[in-house]
């Protein structure tokens, strides 16, 4: 054993991916198991090792770790990615799950039905441009610092830089109204850790594509 | 300002009622302001209390808290009720996000169109008594004791119970093949701030009706 925290999953972004960023974020190197088959997924089940017969699983310091929220709130804690206080956690959980319920909407996205696309599509983009997007910029602007909690390097500047290319890859001009998200995106960017993460041959995954809506749909029967 | 945390939503259960009941556990009393018509929640919406236009909304400590989880973290931490470490939170983390999924399935089921409302029930079933009460009957029966997490009193217990409870409004007797997860209810719904919660005239809220079904959706669509 490595000692290195372990990834099981598909071979693709889905639920596992902020946590492929946060980790990344914080410098920590791990290991990846990828589900190919539905007889792999229904042995992992048989073996008990997924508590609630679900993916993603994250073998990390003695623990078998699901959900994904579980997940990233340990790698968080652990890392120092979760603010100083009680407060500054409590918006950084904020802007965490606001952000989250937009990612949720291109998560959802490959797999709409042909006709659902444009309309999905258009949803998207309204949500980012006059919900989500809006408040990120008036936080950055109001308090006039590099990070959005405590001026300093948290999980949810990295959940942040995620959604922002997330939905780039689907809507390339969307942050023309904004300049704070626009000058933030270039300074994540070029922060060590996620500057490596962003190069190729990093544990970062590609956009999902048809071959990957097949797998997950033949994998766990959806 | 009465210095007591105020609750922003809905006269009913929605996602507010796991705030409810973690307040309540931990003895912390709250006043409520009810939205009852579309224009409360505009209003709500452009004097900029909702940061992502959303309820619920929790004032409390200064701060006008939104997402649901953001607010019950914040709850959990400060009144101990989240694990005395990283990895205890980690358990508890996991337990309540799975508790979640359930009860967003029991908590839509009221909503759902009537020609799918059949296989939803089907689901819901399926998934509480083959998904997740073998898990919590499973965490109980190999530590053997009182509480979900570390020994200890906290927020997974809360959260499991109240779960629990909806189910039983569904299903009477879908806990019949648990019974650690009868006597983990009886214990735990005898604690005396969660006793006094489930008591005639707490602030704990009734199922939501099929006929008030219209009302919300107004609310909020």
């Amino acid at each position: 054993m490595s000692g290195k925290p372990r990834l099981t999953y598909c071979n693709g972004r889905g639920r596992m991916e902020s946590v492929r960023w946060l980790l990344a974020a914080a410098g920590v190197e791990f290991e990846e198991n990828f589900l190919e088959t539905e007889e792999q997924y229904k042995k992992l089940i048989k073996d008990g090792v997924l508590m609630f017969q679900q993916v993603p699983l994250v073998e990390i310091d003695g623990m078998k770790m699901v959900q994904t929220r579980a997940i990233l709130s340990y790698i968080a804690g652990k890392y120092n990615l979760y603010g100083k206080d009680l407060k500054e956690r409590a918006l950084i959980d904020m802007y965490v799950e606001g952000i989250t319920d937009l990612m949720k909407m291109i998560l959802m996205f490959p797999f709409s039905p042909p006709e659902a696309k444009e309309k999905n599509l258009d949803s998207i983009k309204e949500r980012a441009t006059n919900r989500y997007f809006p408040v990120f910029e008036k936080v950055l602007k109001q308090h006039g610092q590099d990070f959005l909690v405590g001026n300093k390097f948290s999980w949810a500047d990295v959940q942040l830089i995620e959604a922002i290319l997330a939905v780039e890859d689907n809507i390339p001009a969307v942050l023309s109204g904004f300049p704070q998200l626009q000058a933030f995106k270039i300074r994540m960017s070029n922060m060590p850790t996620i500057k490596k993460f962003l190069q190729p041959g990093s544990p970062r995954k590609p956009p999902p594509d048809e071959r990957y809506v097949e797998t997950v749909l033949k994998i766990f029967k959806i | 300002m009465s210095g007591k945390p105020k609750l922003y939503y809905f006269n009913g259960r929605g996602r507010m009622e796991s705030i409810r009941w973690l307040l309540a556990a931990a003895g912390v009393e709250f006043e409520e302001c009810f939205l009852e018509t579309k224009d409360d929640l505009t209003k709500l919406q452009k004097d900029g209390s909702l940061l992502f236009q959303q309820v619920p909304m929790v004032e409390m400590d200064g701060m006008k808290m939104v997402q649901t989880r953001a607010i019950s973290n914040y709850i959990a931490a400060k009144y101990n009720l989240y694990g005395k470490d990283l990895k205890e939170r980690a358990l508890i983390d996991m337990y309540v996000e799975a508790v979640m999924d359930l009860n967003e399935l029991l908590m839509t089921h009221p909503l759902q169109p009537a020609d799918k409302k059949e296989q939803h029930f089907a689901t819901l079933v399926d998934k509480a008594t083959n998904r997740y009460f073998p898990a919590y009957e499973k965490v109980l029966k190999d530590h053997g004791q009182n509480f979900l997490v570390g020994n200890q009193f906290s927020r997974a217990d809360v959260q499991l119970l109240e779960t629990l409870l909806m189910a039983e409004e569904y299903k009477p007797d879908i806990l019949a093949k648990f019974p650690l997860l009868q006597s983990f209810k009886a214990r735990i719904s005898n604690i005396p701030t969660i006793k006094k919660f489930l008591q005639p005239g707490s602030q704990r809220k009734p199922p939501l009706q099929e006929k008030d079904v219209p009302k919300v959706m107004k609310i909020f669509h």
